[in-house]
């Protein structure tokens, strides 16, 4: 495959040099004085939302006693990932990652998580919800709406309360989904962790309000002004490692209620009829494994996948079972506590 | 293999064409039912950005919620919220996004009700262009002066008017061209230059995304080929390089660098530069990135900056061009537009938050508001939510700045509230009133500890705050006989007594409440400065008053003594009669009536005056005073 990323050039180090300045910059006769047009015009996509990203983490590691990054291990949380790394160096990251794990994601999420925590240097942290394992919850058992309120809100709210952090940074976007649209980049919560969409503090231009009471606390979302392609671009662009489960690949599934569902272990229970088959599958979102649908897909590198979602006619939620919920289900998630 | 190569290059190819493309950020505002939502609907549907599910979504919710009589109902796209489905209105911005060859945008679809201006300012904040619709069987109404004069206020100088529903008004052309030249004069007088009108109808999608064949009058582009096309160059005057240190990287000993963004000009390593306020300077040694070392940065990018020489610079400060330095000031003209619920004062202490830098600030002047719908300047004392006023600002540390006109990230500022820790203001600053360098502080020989020393005391400011009645002047006044008898120094302040002199010109109003705290804390202080124990005696019912009060004293000089009387008592009481008048209306304002008591939080000292004597709580005073010294 070919790699040979015209953006990312062999000069890595000239995003904003060697390519932009020339026709950005006007010197003057005297040569000192320097003159910016367009300020727009002429920056890169990719950069200028880089670039704004990495202004809100470095923000955040500022102006908070104790803040967190949500690692959720799917291609968001790579990129943040990687923005953290880019954001304090030469420094490693000042902020610690969290992952709530539901103890039901891919096997090969959680040994992923495992090897970049290690690769990065950062401190991982994992929050399990013990009270959920004792009660043997889960998706299969209890539903994904139950599913999800106790071993994924829940938890999480059990990992804030704990650890006692004032933000928490995620890798929500805003072209997800409608609630999301109108959230803040700095999105307060009160004590309870709940969301009050009807009276958001203003938030203009990048001046981010991190003031906050004790027990009161900030989500934070970086990726607020990025869509997918974007996403996959800069995945592309930068070479950033993400789980293969995003690849197609040959891979056990059932079809149910017209999901893919991929059989990570033995704890699923085969309805009556129900065979494995191995079929060409890729993921476009990462969850839990019984709630995630798969996609037949032949794209299996990067670039495929670019372009088979270029040519796309679903959005990528429509992959995860919960979201098929009463409309503005996400809203009332939100409120009570979901990322 | 073969295929994957082909992928590998037509993605290249994609990504270089990305990568080009600029990007577009827009509002859209209008009156409430000129429908904003439905043109920013019609955008995504006809720019093919709907996926199926989205689409059989909004089918669904059209029949369910929908105004469109079971049609597709692209309002509906756009609001997300339950409450604004239910009421059919937008509340929140919106952050939408599409792209076409030509460019990438990212749209903020703006409520449009007045109670909402502050939600319409954060999406306006990083707007580089308006649309603002119009209903044309309505022409320009109050909400369109109003959100074209917040547009303009926050900077926005590119505006496209977008004529809606000309499918009612039979697609006529005089209507159309009556309320172009209308809005030109009206944008014109608010100094916006650049205007553009398009007559168009969203529920039909004409001239939306395509020409329209019925409206073979206009030539002109479509609103979606206007956006496409228009030049918003804003050109940045000669500003030189600016860094706002956001954050300072010490990984080890060997290396400290000041990571930050660039908001303008540009640098290179052996650059000189100057730190704001402190003044010091260096030269840039490196420019580094995680991709590594730059040899040259501009507007725009995240870098972290190490200089030549070991400099103590913290975050706030701002690194700039030493050929080229910003005016440092503490005293500016500023506009805000207050978004707090509680109304502003003047004389009340706010945060202020500029770049990365956050300082304590008063408004100490408001010259006048502005009526949002009509632009006339009016007198005030106070701002509303939703009020635009032009102020005098006081900031207690002196800042690096610009006009917000010349570099938006040097000149806006947003106020904080001290106890709600909401964002109150959003303030763009004008000039500075004196510039701070030239006013320097008098240097004393005879200083404040040598006036203690010659009065053998620690001086000290003892705060008496409780409801009118509560015994505050009786226990000061006791207080004051005994140190007095100690053979210490001492002066009271009592409120009813400065208010006949000093503070003569002030009523009871909140604003008057406040100023009336400024003066006698200021007051306070000087006494202090003298070397004297200092008693206030003054209701002062609100804490960040006395929050003011206190930071003007040194750690441990200011004590905040409550007399803790309950209502009721107080008014059994009344010994000057004042409750039976407020009762009865004649005194407004009045404290513990029908004008609020915060009750101090942490008080140095806490006096529950029922069942305890005058002395006895004298005595509580008294002892932790000199338990102090």
């Amino acid at each position: 495959m070919s790699f040979t990323c015209l953006l990312a050039c062999s000069c890595r180090a000239g995003h904003y040099a060697n390519r932009t300045a020339p026709t950005r910059i006007r010197t003057d006769i005297n040569g000192s004085n320097m003159t910016n047009f367009d300020t727009l015009a002429h920056t890169s996509h990719l950069n200028q939302l880089e670039s704004e990203s990495i202004h809100i983490l470095r923000e955040v590691a500022a102006e908070f006693r104790n803040p967190v990054m949500m690692y959720s291990i799917g291609k968001d949380s790579s990129v943040l990932l990687h923005l953290l790394q880019k954001a304090f160096y030469p420094a490693p990251p000042p902020i610690p990652l969290l992952h709530v794990d539901t103890t039901w994601k891919f096997r090969e999420m959680i040994a992923f998580r495992d090897r970049r925590a290690q690769e990065t240097g950062c401190r991982l942290i994992v929050h399990i919800n013990q009270d959920g394992v004792a009660q043997g919850i889960g998706p299969f058992t209890h539903g994904a709406t139950v599913h999800t309120d106790v071993m994924k809100t829940q938890a999480l709210k059990q990992a804030l309360d704990k650890y006692q952090f004032d933000a928490a940074i995620g890798g929500a976007r805003r072209d997800e989904e409608k609630s999301r649209a109108k959230e803040r980049v700095f999105s307060f919560r009160n004590a309870q962790h709940r969301w009050d969409p009807k009276s958001q503090r203003p938030e203009l231009w990048n001046l981010y309000n991190a003031r906050i009471a004790k027990g009161e606390s900030v989500r934070v979302f970086p990726l607020s002004n990025w869509t997918e392609l974007d996403i996959w671009l800069y995945i592309y662009r930068e070479k950033i490692e993400v789980p293969s489960l995003y690849l197609a690949a040959e891979r056990p599934v059932v079809e149910r209620d017209g999901t893919l569902i991929m059989v990570d272990d033995e704890r699923m229970p085969l309805r009556p009829g129900e065979v494995p088959q191995m079929r060409k599958v890729r993921f476009r979102t990462l969850g839990c494994y019984p709630l995630t649908g798969a996609i037949e897909s032949e794209a299996d590198t990067l670039p495929a996948v670019i372009q088979e979602m270029l040519v796309a006619r679903t959005s990528e939620r429509q992959g995860r079972v919960i979201d098929q919920d009463p409309s503005a289900s996400m809203e009332k998630k939100k409120q009570e506590g979901y990322f | 293999m073969r295929t994957e190569h082909d992928a590998g290059t037509a993605i290249d190819a994609y990504l270089q064409q990305h990568e080009t493309k600029s990007l577009l950020r827009f509002i859209t505002c209008g009156s409430v039912d000129d429908g904003k939502s439905t043109l920013l609907g019609r955008l995504l549907y006809d720019s093919k950005l709907l996926f199926d599910d989205q689409l059989a979504a909004l089918k669904g919710d059209s029949l369910r919620h929908g105004t469109q009589n079971g049609e597709l109902d692209f309002a509906l796209l756009v609001d997300g919220l339950s409450a604004e489905r239910e009421q059919g209105i937008t509340i929140d911005v919106a952050y939408r996004f599409f792209s076409t060859e030509r460019r990438k945008f990212i749209v903020a679809d703006c409520p449009g009700h007045e109670q909402y201006t502050r939600n319409m300012a954060t999406g306006a904040s990083t707007a580089d262009l308006a649309v603002v619709l119009v209903d044309a069987r309505k022409g320009l109404l109050t909400q369109t002066r109003r959100h074209t004069y917040i547009c303009a206020l926050l900077g926005i100088r590119h505006v496209l008017l977008a004529v809606n529903k000309m499918d009612l008004i039979d697609y006529s052309e005089d209507v159309f061209r009556s309320i172009e030249t209308d809005y030109r004069e009206l944008a014109d007088s608010m100094g916006i230059a650049q205007v553009s009108a398009v007559p168009l109808s969203a529920l039909r999608g004409e001239n939306v995304s395509s020409r329209s064949d019925r409206i073979g009058w206009y030539d002109g582009p479509s609103l979606l080929e206007r956006l496409e096309t228009v030049q918003v160059a804003h050109v940045v005057d000669d500003v030189g390089f600016r860094l706002p240190v956001q954050w300072v990287c010490r990984p080890d000993q060997n290396f400290r660098g000041y990571a930050g963004h660039v908001v303008a000009g540009c640098i290179a390593p052996g650059d000189e530069v100057v730190v704001l306020p402190s003044g010091v300077r260096s030269r840039v040694a490196r420019i580094v990135t995680a991709d590594g070392d730059l040899p040259r940065a501009s507007l725009g990018a995240a870098i972290t900056l190490t200089l030549t020489d070991e400099r103590d610079i913290s975050r706030g400060d701002v690194i700039v061009a030493a050929a080229q330095p910003p005016q440092v000031a503490d005293q500016f003209a500023a506009h805000l537009l207050w978004m707090g619920e509680a109304p502003l004062l003047p004389g009340r202490s706010y945060w202020l938050k500029i770049g990365t830098r956050t300082v304590s600030a008063q408004v100490t002047e408001i010259k006048h508001k502005v009526d949002v719908n009509t632009q006339e300047p009016l007198a005030a004392k106070r701002l509303e939510l939703n009020e635009v006023g032009y102020c005098n600002l006081s900031l207690d540390h002196a800042i690096a700045f610009e006009s917000y006109e010349h570099c938006r990230e040097m000149g806006a500022f947003i106020l904080i509230d001290r106890q709600s820790n909401n964002t109150v203001a959003a303030g763009t600053l004008n000039f500075a009133l004196r510039r701070a360098d030239n006013i320097h502080w008098q240097h004393m020989d005879v200083d404040r500890t040598a006036r203690a020393r010659i009065k053998g005391q620690a001086p000290a400011c003892l705060w008496f705050t409780g409801l009118s009645g509560s015994g505050k002047s009786t226990v000061a006044n006791l207080v004051e006989k005994r140190l007095h008898a100690l053979g210490y120094h001492t002066c009271m302040l009592d409120g009813d007594n400065v208010r006949h002199g000093l503070n003569r010109d002030l009523g009871f109003t909140d604003e008057d409440r406040v100023e009336n705290i400024r003066r006698v804390a200021e007051v306070a202080k000087l006494m202090v400065e003298a070397g004297l124990i200092v008693l206030v005696s003054f209701i002062s019912p609100f804490r960040s008053e006395r929050r003011m009060a206190r930071e003007l004293f040194a750690e441990g000089e200011f004590r905040e003594v409550f007399v803790d009387t309950p209502l009721a008592i107080c008014e059994q009481r009344d010994v000057k009669g004042l409750y039976a008048k407020a009762r009865a209306g004649e005194i407004r304002n009045f404290t513990g009536i029908d004008s609020p008591y915060e009750r101090p939080e942490q008080p140095e000292v806490h006096l529950e005056t029922v069942n305890h004597t005058v002395e006895a709580l004298a005595e509580q005073v008294t002892a932790v005073l000199i338990g102090h010294r």
